[in-house]
């Protein structure tokens, strides 16, 4: 990144425009197979965030003394460092979520959008404003996230956060819940429409 | 014959694209024409088949709770496993590296087909996946191991020169509606196959 760039356009740009997940395409492994309901989607996103922000500021501190050789190794271990502090601190206080995310938490270290921020952004840039565009594209992928999981968990099981929302009068009327919205395949049919949307709305994203 | 079971299984049925969503990264960067498609997928094929025995003798005799007694009686105890996420990555990393050296100097052919997909191997899922999924299911045997991982990685390449050669023909030929065109009708596509792959879900052996 040439071209100084504002620390609040750092910070928001990643919410829409230069969204991690359906811009940038970064990430989506975790997206999508995280997504059937809300709660784990929130944690996972909370945790990306977390690792995103911290491995951000540490190799954008240490960034002037890795060689180049071998910086794509000292990447991985600075965040496979963070990736099982948050798995452990996961294990003891949300077992049950940590349970259904299973290896997904361990996988964020390989989520694409750590390496891809990692390089494109902390490398090249002071520690400030590293820690915005970690928690900038945090953001983003949390957002994709909770809107996946929000139309997944509604359509797919009639619930929010495991609560009943559908009211009960509905199914007596017929009204069925869409086994389909559960199965994996079906993640990527939302957030395909996510870009439909978006994309349509912004008109210089289109190829 | 149970391990013949288990590579065709995890070709079909625990597909890593379709079932697990993992390697999807470089699955949708990468597959915009079959060749290409096909030099990534037989790098990502070779490092699995590598890391994989690696990371489950490393996991048997060194990680597992338990797994250091061969070492004395005081070392039975011990047990380290949290620390496999680090070591699984390191041993992937640094085995990705090697080969990349490797190749370069004995074979600089393969190198210049296969150089560029290298380095993106370190941060594929489908590879740190392989080996979670491995240590979640405490194979019997390195062999169980070397069958589900290479039955794994070939379901990956599978999926990544079929979605490639799709992607190819949807290009050339059909009119996508505006907004959808490259990575929206790819998410689409993938999702199709992804339902036609759910079929292979009642096959027993």
């Amino acid at each position: 990144m040439a071209e100084k760039v504002s620390n609040k356009k750092v910070l928001f740009n990643p919410l829409s425009k230069d969204n991690p997940v359906i811009v940038q395409i970064l990430g989506i492994c975790s997206a999508l197979a995280v997504t059937a309901k809300l709660e784990p989607a929130i944690v996972m996103g909370l945790s990306v965030i977390a690792v995103l922000a911290l491995a951000n500021v540490i190799l954008s501190l240490i960034r002037n003394t890795i060689p180049t050789n071998i910086r794509i190794i000292v990447q991985l271990v600075v965040v496979a460092g963070l990736v099982v502090i948050v798995n452990q601190l996961l294990l003891a206080y949300a077992y049950n979520v940590s349970k259904q995310l299973s290896v997904f938490i361990g996988l964020i270290i390989t989520n694409c959008i750590l390496m891809g921020r990692l390089e494109a952004f902390a490398m090249s840039n002071k520690p400030w404003p590293s820690f915005l565009d970690g928690i900038g594209n945090g953001l983003g992928y949390t957002i994709i996230l909770i809107i996946v999981a929000f139309f997944r968990e509604l359509l797919g099981c009639g619930t929010l956060l495991g609560i009943q929302v559908i009211p009960e009068c509905f199914y007596q009327h017929g009204y069925q819940n869409n086994g389909l919205m559960i199965l994996p395949p079906m993640a990527l049919i939302v957030v395909a429409c996510i870009i439909w949307v978006q994309h349509s709305f912004n008109k210089d994203l289109q190829e | 014959m149970e391990n013949l079971n288990l590579f065709i299984r995890s070709i079909f049925i625990d597909n890593m694209i379709f079932a697990y969503f993992l390697g999807m990264c470089s699955f949708l960067a990468v597959s915009k024409n079959v060749k290409t498609a096909l030099g990534l997928g037989i790098a990502v094929t070779f490092m699995l088949v590598i890391t994989l025995p690696i990371n489950y003798l490393l996991e048997t005799y060194i990680l597992k709770a338990g797994a250091l007694a061969w070492l004395g009686e005081e070392y039975a105890n011990i047990d380290i496993s949290f620390l496999s996420l680090i070591m699984f990555i390191a041993v992937i990393a640094s085995m990705t590296q090697l080969v990349e050296m490797a190749v370069e100097k004995y074979s600089p052919s393969l190198y210049a087909s296969l150089g560029i997909f290298l380095p993106l191997i370190a941060v594929n899922c489908a590879i740190l996946g392989g080996s979670l999924f491995m240590q979640q299911r405490d194979f019997g045997s390195v062999w169980t191991a070397i069958c589900a991982g290479g039955g794994w990685v070939l379901g990956w390449l599978l999926a990544i020169v079929a979605i490639a050669a799709i992607r190819e023909r949807v290009t050339s030929y059909s009119n996508v509606p505006k907004p959808l065109r490259g990575i929206g009708i790819t998410f689409i596509i993938t999702a199709l196959m992804g339902i036609a792959f759910m079929s292979f879900l009642g096959i027993k052996f």
